[in-house]
């Protein structure tokens, strides 16, 4: 058994040590929102937060993230930047299949949480590792920029 | 996996819908039967499409997938449209398998090929008109008033007096009356809300806070999750398996041998993936062992130097002695779909029948399939469509699905098979590769008086299970956009030559054909302008006088990107029109160069003449998602085979666009009055070329092989 916090719940989980974090929130926990898309963080869309820093769920193992606090997209909502990330989103109308939006929301919400008015060069580089396969790259630049003047401004 | 075959009544639903280009509307009949009250409680069912519940909810049932083309969107508006309802009440249902939701297009109940708004455009809005003109006839009823008298605003019937009624009162009345045999439709100039920008995707929501609920998202009691260990060659068998290691992993619990290789059945992913990687199988490779992509390339340049079976045939190619000719040879690789969520489904194989949960493109299909599969009959098959994390084509195949099936049948239990990454991207159904060699031909004025192609590729009509090449010979899906040359060329021949590499399982990949036809064609108009001399731009556009449509989108791609006028030092255009799933593409690229020949693409303008819209806003992310869909292929895909294996499996070695490379996106909608035309694919074929000719206009290299960086 082991003890993670998500999103500042408690939870006790059998998986052994090795279990991949995604599979554990996922088949464990039954929290389907953290997405599973390539298994070797190439893409991004199983990105939660550790202590509020973003990992890669699909090679981070339970053991790694026992006792510590994990963050998801159905947590990030209660934070200043996951909650300006999300109410951009929605007025950009970002996503397309959805899939990866997850990902590029907890990579983004981690982005704006550090660094209150991110530019080009720093979106480049906190969002090049999340794929979006219907190609919604502008509209998560424009949202995060959206995000970051809204949240400055609250 | 390859696909059963599929019903042969359904056989011509693909092909039509190639050739139809402005939609072939069939039997479009509202179902009387399903006027009934709605089980849930009081809602009332006015059509197979629509229920109005007495708080004045509306929701519209959508037989189609939603992949992020918007069609959760784009469906109810065209019903609210008519039906005169109020927006903000109007919620969508995703509809199970009803001979209600057939494609019109397809004849099946299926999404693709570009045509749930053009199949649907007056079937949705027939749907809300009638429901309106039910309402209307109940308020008529309940007021002792003529329905002539009343008119309808924003979810209410408002009498001349100024008395109203809302629909949710009126519903249960309205759902009894017998639908109106005729209605009228509006006239494009009373729409509110199509063609208009502002309306909202319905599903942003819940696909920003991880509520939605995607395929892989599917958890039922007692499930086991499978992964099958595929032969690594195509067409090989296991030979020998021991299961000893794979069985003592905690967690597994079963293992069996299908078809399609060896499934491991565990409590979850990992111990499944465990599993596997546990097990030990001696292959037999078969046949494919020594297949190479060197080999493919060559088996399909012979084809085309050879040539084939006739797809066109004007003037008299052959004879044809033009000043100036040029020859020259294309490439196009396999591709991989590599949607986002990778392929999965979950089956349960009951007495009474099988339910199935999936993000499929073909949920119609699958219905027959799976009572072949389990033995039941097409009826006691459930479908659930869920969200689907892309489609791109890929989710139109059975293979899924059908192995779903097949082991929750051996075991018995709920089983949700789950590709990984690996077995998505080597899980063949790929876009076929294809060489072609063409020759052109400029008179001693510099008019173009000659074009051939000689195409050789597999044939995905043969492939599909589904449909038989034609007795022509020629795969439509091979040719087209190269057989349908706009260009007003005299001499003019099309040859198509099928070539079987491996047998391998190849398909239908986002705007198919065109993927790799408009490639070839508009980079050898591009050449062929170099070689007379002329403006690129010009060269198509004095070759498109019959055209209107091509010549139109093409004027504005060039006009909104400046075409002529300088550009900073280093940045080159291109330029490609391309017509498919019946609407009109141009594309213009900014491009640079670096010093080692990497490209880098600034910004790509878009022009679409798709005929009148639903939701122009979505229909600007289409083009902009089918361009990047495009670019990514042009610049980094393609599926190589190695003794008889695939080389790529993850995006590590199948890459990806991602944000650092995004080039900024213009689109622009061409304004028009003509019948809907398709959104999903058309913005893909343009790309590859339009970059190609900006790469040849910065450095005088011709890129005639894909990718561009292979």
């Amino acid at each position: 058994m082991a003890t993670l916090v998500v999103n500042g719940t408690t939870r006790e989980v059998d998986a052994s040590p090795d279990t991949p974090l995604l599979w554990v929130l996922r088949d464990s926990l039954r929290m389907t929102g953290t997405k599973f898309g390539c298994g070797i963080a190439q893409c991004g869309a199983c990105t939660v937060h550790l202590d509020g820093g973003p990992v890669r769920s699909c090679v981070t193992p339970l053991s790694a993230a026992a006792g510590r606090n994990v963050t998801t997209i159905e947590g990030i909502g209660a934070t200043r930047a996951g909650k300006a990330v999300q109410a951009a989103w929605i007025r950009h109308d970002v996503p397309q299949c959805g899939y990866c939006q997850s990902g590029q929301i907890m990579s983004a919400s981690a982005l704006l949480a550090k660094n209150r008015a991110p530019s080009d060069a720093d979106i480049d580089a906190a969002m090049s590792g999340n794929v979006c396969r219907c190609g919604t790259y502008n509209q998560i630049r424009a949202a995060i920029k959206d995000a970051a003047a809204s949240a400055k401004g609250a | 996996m390859r696909a059963k075959p599929m019903n042969a009544s359904r056989r011509e639903f693909l092909k039509t819908s190639a050739i139809a280009g402005g939609g072939l509307i069939v039997g479009f009949t509202l179902p009387g039967a399903a006027r009934l009250a709605h089980a849930a409680g009081k809602e009332a069912q006015i059509n197979a499409y629509l229920r109005i519940a007495p708080n004045n909810a509306i929701t519209v049932l959508c037989g189609l997938s939603e992949m992020g083309q918007g069609v959760h969107t784009a469906i109810p508006m065209l019903v609210a449209e008519e039906l005169d309802a109020d927006w903000s009440r109007v919620r969508v249902e995703q509809a199970g398998v009803d001979k209600a939701f057939v494609n019109p297009i397809f004849g099946i109940q299926a999404t693709g090929g570009s045509t749930a708004v053009r199949g649907h455009w007056e079937p949705m809005r027939k749907a809300g008109a009638t429901a309106r003109a039910m309402l209307v006839a109940a308020a008529a009823q309940t007021w002792k008033a003529d329905a002539a008298d009343c008119r309808t605003e924003q979810g209410m019937v408002i009498h001349k007096s100024g008395k109203k009624l809302s629909y949710g009162a009126l519903a249960e009345k309205a759902a009894k009356l017998a639908p109106p045999k005729e209605v009228k439709l509006k006239d494009p100039s009373q729409f509110t809300l199509l063609g208009k920008s502002g309306t909202k995707r319905v599903d942003t929501a819940a696909k920003s806070n991880g509520k939605a609920k995607y395929g892989l998202d599917v958890y039922l009691p007692g499930m086991l999750t499978a992964v099958i260990a595929s032969p690594p060659v195509p067409g090989g068998k296991a030979a020998s398996v021991n299961d000893a290691k794979a069985k003592a992993v905690p967690g597994v619990r079963q293992v069996v041998q299908i078809p399609a290789g060896v499934a491991v059945l565990a409590d979850g992913y990992w111990a499944a993936k465990l599993g596997r990687d546990a097990l030990e199988i001696q292959w037999d490779h078969g046949a494919n062992a020594s297949l190479s992509s060197e080999g493919i390339s060559k088996m399909l340049s012979a084809g085309a130097a050879a040539g084939g079976a006739v797809g066109r045939n004007e003037g008299d190619a052959k004879a044809a002695a033009p000043a100036k000719r040029i020859e020259a040879e294309y490439e196009a690789p396999y591709l991989s779909h590599s949607c986002m969520e990778p392929l999965n489904c979950t089956a349960w194989v009951k007495k009474d029948g099988v339910e199935i949960w999936a993000g499929t493109q073909s949920q119609g299909p699958a219905q027959g399939i799976l009572s072949q599969v389990a033995g039941v009959q097409p009826g006691q098959v459930k479908v659930n469509t869920m969200y689907l994390g892309g489609g791109f084509g890929r989710r139109f195949a059975p293979d899924p699905v059908i192995g779903a099936t097949v082991l929750s049948k051996i075991t018995g239990k709920p089983v949700k098979l789950v590709y990984s990454r690996e077995d998505d991207t080597r899980g063949y159904f790929y876009r076929p590769a294809s060489v072609t060699r063409m020759t052109g031909g400029l008179d001693a004025n510099g008019n173009a008086v000659l074009f051939t192609a000689n195409v050789a590729s597999p044939s995905i009509m043969e492939a599909s299970h589904f449909m038989k090449l034609p007795p022509d010979g020629v795969d439509e899906f091979g040719v087209e956009g190269i057989r349908d040359c706009p260009y007003d060329i005299p001499n003019l021949r099309i040859e198509y030559s099928r070539q079987e590499p491996g047998n391998l399982q190849v398909w239908f990949w986002r705007s198919v054909g065109h993927s790799q036809n408009s490639f070839f064609l508009e980079s050898f108009i591009d050449e062929l302008a170099h070689a007379a001399g002329k403006d690129p731009f010009e060269f198509r556009r004095s070759l498109l006088g019959k055209q209107p449509r091509y010549k139109g989108a093409l004027e504005l791609a060039a006009e909104k990107a400046e075409w002529g006028k300088p550009l900073p030092a280093g940045v080159h255009r291109g330029i490609a029109v391309v017509f498919s799933f019946g609407s009109w593409c141009a594309e213009v690229a900014e491009v640079s160069v670096a010093a080692d020949g990497t490209p880098k693409v600034h910004r790509v303008v878009a022009a679409v003449d798709c005929g009148m819209t639903v939701n122009p806003d979505i229909v600007k992310r289409q083009i902009e998602s089918a361009i990047v869909y495009g670019l990514t292929a042009a610049l980094y895909g393609k599926i190589t085979f190695k003794d008889g294996q695939v080389q790529q499996s993850n995006f590590h070695d199948y890459r990806m666009l991602r944000m650092s490379e995004m080039p900024k996106v213009e689109v622009h909608i061409v304004p028009s009055k003509e019948a809907p035309g398709g959104v999903g694919e058309p913005g893909t074929p343009p790309i590859a070329p339009a970059v190609a000719n900006a790469i040849y206009a910065a450095t005088g290299k011709r890129i005639r092989k894909l990718p561009i960086l292979g």
